[in-house]
């Protein structure tokens, strides 16, 4: 755990740089998070995901896996890779704010 | 009064737990169980039916003949639950009204939701072990195999049982190498996890393991797509891996009646549940039990048969107009064949990662957590009998409580010594 500056705003990440308290974020804070992980603009696409994202997070206190992003989001899993390379489920998390998604068990 | 407890699924969650609500409920509370046929799989055999280790027909029995008298059971598929009138229909026009509902359905496999799975070479090259059917299929494969690539690629989470996987590329190996074709088999392990597990510890010590045998791993692999006519599986990020034999873990959901019943299941078809109280989320006289719950816990026996006796307890506090008291922490414990007739065993809850130490008694064991040994193998086969003679029973295993930290006035027993929580 550390804190650093995203945005002017200091904020508690886990090692993997995973914003600990979701409260604390913003769209600024995404732009900064999306720019230092490879993705230099938010587009519209991207912003339907992250949103789902922290809104299924906030209401049921756990991030949706990358299937259930495919069926619920509205943007089909091979787009989600196109979106967010390598992993969509714990980039898009990261942007938004929430915690990294914890797989399963 | 008439009361009515239905319980939907007759396999180790409705089994065990119509059992033991017959036994603490009057006779004035009729249970019934529905399942749409009438086999019990002993499931963790699955496993040891593509080596040879266990046949097909000694892991079946009939799921009428383990409930006890009085409680009733009907065959019948689940067309729907309607939540608002209390009631179940079955796709044969049946309606079932309920005072209680515990959802034991379990999950089932969606190898169809995967590009190219069921396509060409389904059931020649490609092939799962997470089914009767496919673990006999896989038999056959495996005894003619003898040099090439053998990958193991659990598609994605959750499934029954995550370790399940792993141990099926140690006894691969075990039984290759017992036929003396180790050396011409390439053996790879395909995750969409960063590591072999979940969680850190249990993680760092199987990767350990896997290497010590030359199993080598493909990490953060999401299989997109399986196209069995040139043997190769591709992820979603465009990476490609070639196999000659396909052992695919096929992703999991809710049966197809949670989806069409309004209001019940998530998206994947499971059932949002309190994880401590594992009463759904979707009305307050439905509960859920075993696989079927989407709660932060592993799919396995282990945790339904120990969620079994905070369910128990629930349902009769509800009927009884208490308030519920039941609290279950997530534990889960799971023994993990290592081959060579060893085995490992973990054990865990919601806030605590499987660590080292000994089970079930700290200290005192006598069995090693997180370490190979002989007596853990021989603990997993001595569990069989005990599934049909105590666990689906409704009873609970000597010496293994339901709670990883039992509560006040129970004997301690933790797993370490170190550790979140861990006794002092």
């Amino acid at each position: 755990m550390s804190t650093v500056t995203l945005a002017g705003t200091p904020v508690e990440v886990d090692g993997e740089g995973f914003m600990l308290d979701a409260t604390r974020w913003n769209e600024q804070i995404a732009a900064e998070i999306a720019a230092a992980n490879g993705i230099s603009e938010l587009t519209d696409r991207h912003w339907q995901v992250v949103n789902f994202m922290r809104k299924s997070y906030l209401e049921s206190g756990s991030a949706p896996s990358i299937r259930s992003l495919g069926k619920t989001s509205g943007v089909p899993i091979r787009e989600l890779y196109e979106l967010f390379p390598k992993g969509p489920a714990k980039l898009a998390a990261k942007i938004g704010g929430i915690p990294k998604p914890r797989g399963c068990i | 009064m008439s009361r009515r407890i239905l319980i939907l699924g007759g396999g180790t969650g409705g089994t065990l737990l119509a059992n033991r609500l017959r036994r603490t409920c009057g006779r004035d509370t009729r249970i019934t169980v529905v399942d749409r046929d009438d086999e019990h799989i002993y499931q963790p055999g699955l496993l040891f039916v593509p080596f040879g280790l266990a046949e097909p027909a000694s892991i079946v029995r009939s799921r009428r003949a383990q409930l006890r008298d009085g409680v009733e059971f009907t065959l019948g598929e689940v067309d729907r639950v309607d939540l608002a009138q209390n009631a179940v229909h079955l796709l044969d026009g049946t309606l079932l009204h309920y005072d209680v509902l515990v959802i034991a359905t379990g999950a089932v496999l969606a190898p169809e939701e995967t590009e190219g799975m069921l396509g060409e070479g389904w059931g020649s090259v490609v092939h799962t072990f997470y089914s009767l059917e496919g673990a006999s299929a896989l038999r056959e494969a495996l005894e003619r195999f003898d040099c090439g690539r053998l990958v193991v690629n659990l598609i994605d989470m959750p499934i029954k049982c995550p370790v399940a996987p792993l141990e099926f590329c140690f006894l691969a190996d075990w039984q290759l190498r017992e036929r003396g074709v180790r050396d011409n088999v390439q053996v790879t392990f395909v995750t969409p996890l960063d590591g072999a597990f979940t969680k850190p510890v249990a993680s760092a010590k199987l990767d350990a393991l896997l290497g010590e045998k030359g199993i080598a791993v493909e990490s953060e692999f999401a299989t997109g797509r399986i196209d069995g006519a040139v043997r190769r599986i591709e992820s979603w990020d465009g990476r490609q891996l070639e196999f000659d034999l396909l052992v695919a873990i096929p992703v999991h959901g809710g049966p197809a009646y949670v989806q069409r019943s309004e209001g019940l299941g998530n998206p994947l078809g499971f059932i949002p549940a309190d994880r401590h109280t594992l009463r759904s989320r979707a009305a307050a006289n439905v509960f859920v039990i075993g696989d079927a719950a989407d709660v932060p816990t592993s799919k396995a026996g282990s945790v339904t048969h120990f969620e079994g006796e905070i369910v128990a307890e629930n349902v009769q506090r509800f009927l009884d107009g208490e308030e519920l008291s039941g609290c279950y922490d997530g534990h889960a414990n799971c023994f993990i064949e290592t081959g060579f007739q060893r085995a490992l065993l973990i054990d865990f809850d919601y806030d605590t990662e499987p660590l080292p130490g000994r089970f079930p008694e700290p200290h005192i064991g006598p069995l090693p957590l997180l370490e190979q040994s002989r007596l853990n193998h021989l603990a997993k086969l001595a569990f069989q009998p005990l599934y049909w003679s105590v666990l689906l029973p409704g009873y609970g295993i000597p010496g293994v409580s339901s709670h990883f930290h039992p509560p006040a006035g129970a004997p301690a027993r933790t797993g370490a010594g170190a550790g979140a929580g861990a006794a002092p």
